[in-house]
């Protein structure tokens, strides 16, 4: 009974474990951007001369709006135009990229504000001259260890009001410090520092990344109605996923689910052990009994009978106690460790029905045995 | 002349031993009538055991044949001679066999789990019939590590004679216990020998033989001798003869 209680507990907690690990390193691989969707304009031949995209201007506000408008597999998006400057506090200055988003760009890209906040759809509709800066700007124009938030600070010309600090990302895989970044409303860069009407890409995050291959499709489509291509033009613009972090994370998520699998298998294949030990040793030290109710008129089937309705019970209430002990020791190991854990249903299906199964399975065995034993040895056993 | 309810021909049980064949029986044959109070005595190895098991029908002789109650048991499947046991015969042993941790009425009322024939009630009502029977009727709910070795074989005859059976059949009953317990046990038998009862009493205890109305002798694995006992002795009077205890 103990070793089926502990055998069910012990598969639940594992289970409960390692989801909540795998919970949470999924968590961390998608904080790198791994279902981030990035469109841009295509590379378009004028007179032979294929064009860099940059310098094209096809891609437009109403893209935006039509992608946020039509798109299922999206959760966020904004529009970017970006270029480079100098971002001027006093005597300090520093050269830095712009980059000029709409609110849901932090979203999209996985960071935390370090402190103050973003800039609101308010202020982005009226092109405020406000501005969110990462920490290598902040070190470089404030070294005097100023609280950057609330003051003014200039870009090229134009003044900016520092409303919030982004949290310290690093580098990314190519060595860009993402932390070199100025970010403000896409509205006030492209009529203030860039003076143009376009957008240099659409960022996006796809639901999750097991969609984002789903989304980078829908988005083309949106986008090919969009622009009134016909079925033999190309696409005019790109729209790309991030594969390798993709396949990173499902290939970390598989890695993991057969850690889980094999985890359990082997804390099933014990308890199940457990369960065959329990179950013959009662039979073994019954022998005598058993001896005694086939003197009394006992048949075989009545023997059998017996030991397989105390193997269900003993299976069934020790299954239900290992449910009730491993979700215990769960929310134990949650509150006073602090590690994730997930209890998912499966895990408890599963654990409960296999441990159910082999105890009645290696209870009916040794069952089976005593019900076939020779009265007249039984009786003499000790 | 009162009915045979045992009758015994030829018997013969022959045991293979690996290349070796032991004859445990011999050709044995006799019967036994209502209401008589046989011993079976014999020294180890004089078939007496054997003659137990196949008298309880635990097991088949080779050849001869074996009626009780006029079923002639020979050929009979695993099943019905469980049915057999649990219809015509009380088992009682040397070492009581009770169930430990169950009560005394539900360790009497264990053959009749096995009779789909007897009622619920009417189970517990016969087991407690059969309790009072033996001097039980203030504990049934003891379990046997509550009971004294003598209560324990007053319970174990209790359950002998819940099903009625045609014939108690005994394996030395009194063999684990003292003198005195044990006088008190072969005095609750005449008792229930002079109710009616038949009663096979397998020993090797020559004493336990004088209180019993007839003597099977085995040797070898035939009989030697099979004698009536005239001079019966009253358990009851032995017991009174022993020295007071002071308890």
């Amino acid at each position: 009974m103990l070793g089926i209680i502990i055998g069910v507990a012990s598969v639940i907690a594992m289970l409960a474990i390692g989801e909540g690990s795998k919970e949470s390193i999924r968590t961390t691989i998608s904080s790198m951007g791994s279902n981030m969707i990035t469109i841009k304009a295509g590379a378009d031949v004028r007179g032979g001369v294929r064009q860099e995209a940059s310098v094209m201007e096809s891609l437009t506000l109403s893209d935006y709006e039509a992608i946020k408008a039509q798109s299922t597999l999206l959760s966020y998006s904004s529009p970017v135009v970006d270029g480079r400057g100098q971002v001027i506090n006093g005597s300090n200055n520093w050269p830095s990229s712009i980059y000029g988003v709409n609110p849901e760009y932090l979203n999209i890209k996985v960071v935390g504000l370090q402190s103050g906040s973003m800039f609101t759809d308010t202020e982005v509709q009226t092109a405020a001259k406000v501005a969110v800066i990462g920490q290598t700007v902040v070190e470089n124009v404030f070294p005097d260890g100023q609280d950057p938030v609330g003051q003014m600070i200039r870009f090229n010309n134009i003044p900016f009001k520092v409303i919030g600090v982004l949290e310290e990302k690093g580098e990314n895989t190519f060595g860009q410090d993402q932390d070199d970044v100025f970010i403000a409303p896409y509205t006030t860069v492209q009529k203030r520092i860039l003076a143009i009407d376009h957008l240099n890409q659409i960022m996006s995050s796809a639901i999750s990344e097991e969609d984002a291959p789903n989304a980078v499709l829908e988005v083309s489509e949106i986008l090919r109605e969009q622009h009134k291509l016909t079925d033999t033009d190309t696409d005019d613009f790109t729209v790309r996923s991030m594969e390798e972090l993709i396949s990173t994370f499902s290939s970390t998520s598989e890695m993991l689910t057969i850690l889980l699998v094999a985890v359990a298998s082997i804390s099933l294949l014990i308890g199940g052990i457990g369960i065959m030990n329990i179950m013959y040793v009662s039979v073994k030290e019954r022998t005598k009994e058993i001896g005694l109710r086939m003197a009394v008129g006992g048949k075989g089937s009545d023997i059998l009978m017996q030991f397989l309705i105390e193997a269900i019970l003993i299976s069934i209430t020790g299954g239900i106690l290992g449910v009730i002990l491993g979700l215990g020791a769960t929310v134990f190991i949650e509150k006073f460790l602090n590690w994730p854990t997930s209890v998912a249903m499966y895990s408890i299906v599963i654990s409960f029905v296999v441990c159910a199964v082999t105890g009645i399975f290696f209870g009916w065995y040794p069952a089976r045995k005593a019900s076939a034993l020779d009265p007249i040895t039984a009786l003499r056993y000790e | 002349m009162s009915k045979a309810i045992i009758k015994i021909e030829d018997l013969k049980r022959e045991f293979t031993m690996g290349t070796e064949t032991v004859h445990a029986l011999r050709g044995i044959s006799f019967d036994i009538k209502e209401g008589e109070f046989v011993t079976i005595m014999g020294s180890s190895g004089s078939g007496k055991s054997t003659m137990l098991n196949i008298l309880g029908c635990l097991d088949q002789p080779t050849s001869g044949t074996y009626e009780i109650d006029g079923v002639r048991v020979k050929d009979l499947s695993r099943n019905e001679l469980a049915t057999i046991r649990n219809e015509k015969i009380g088992f009682i042993f040397q070492s009581y066999n009770l169930l430990a941790r169950t009560s005394a009425i539900e360790n009497v009322e264990l053959p009749l789990l096995y009779n789909s024939k007897v009622s619920t009630e009417e189970r517990r009502k016969r087991a407690i019939e059969a309790l009072e029977k033996v001097g039980l009727g203030e504990r049934l709910h003891h379990t046997p590590s509550q009971l004294s070795g003598g209560q324990q074989q007053r319970v174990a005859i209790a359950r002998s004679l819940v099903n009625n059976p045609v014939m108690i059949l005994a394996d030395e009953a009194t063999g684990n216990l003292d003198t005195r317990t044990s006088y008190e046990i072969m005095a609750l038998f005449q008792e229930l020998n002079k109710q009616g009862i038949t009663i096979t009493f397998v020993t090797h205890e020559p004493d336990i033989a004088t209180f019993s109305s007839r003597t099977i002798v085995l040797k070898d694995g035939e009989v030697m001798q099979d004698y009536e006992n005239h001079n019966i002795q009253s358990a009851a009077n032995e017991l009174a003869k022993l020295p007071k205890q002071d308890d």
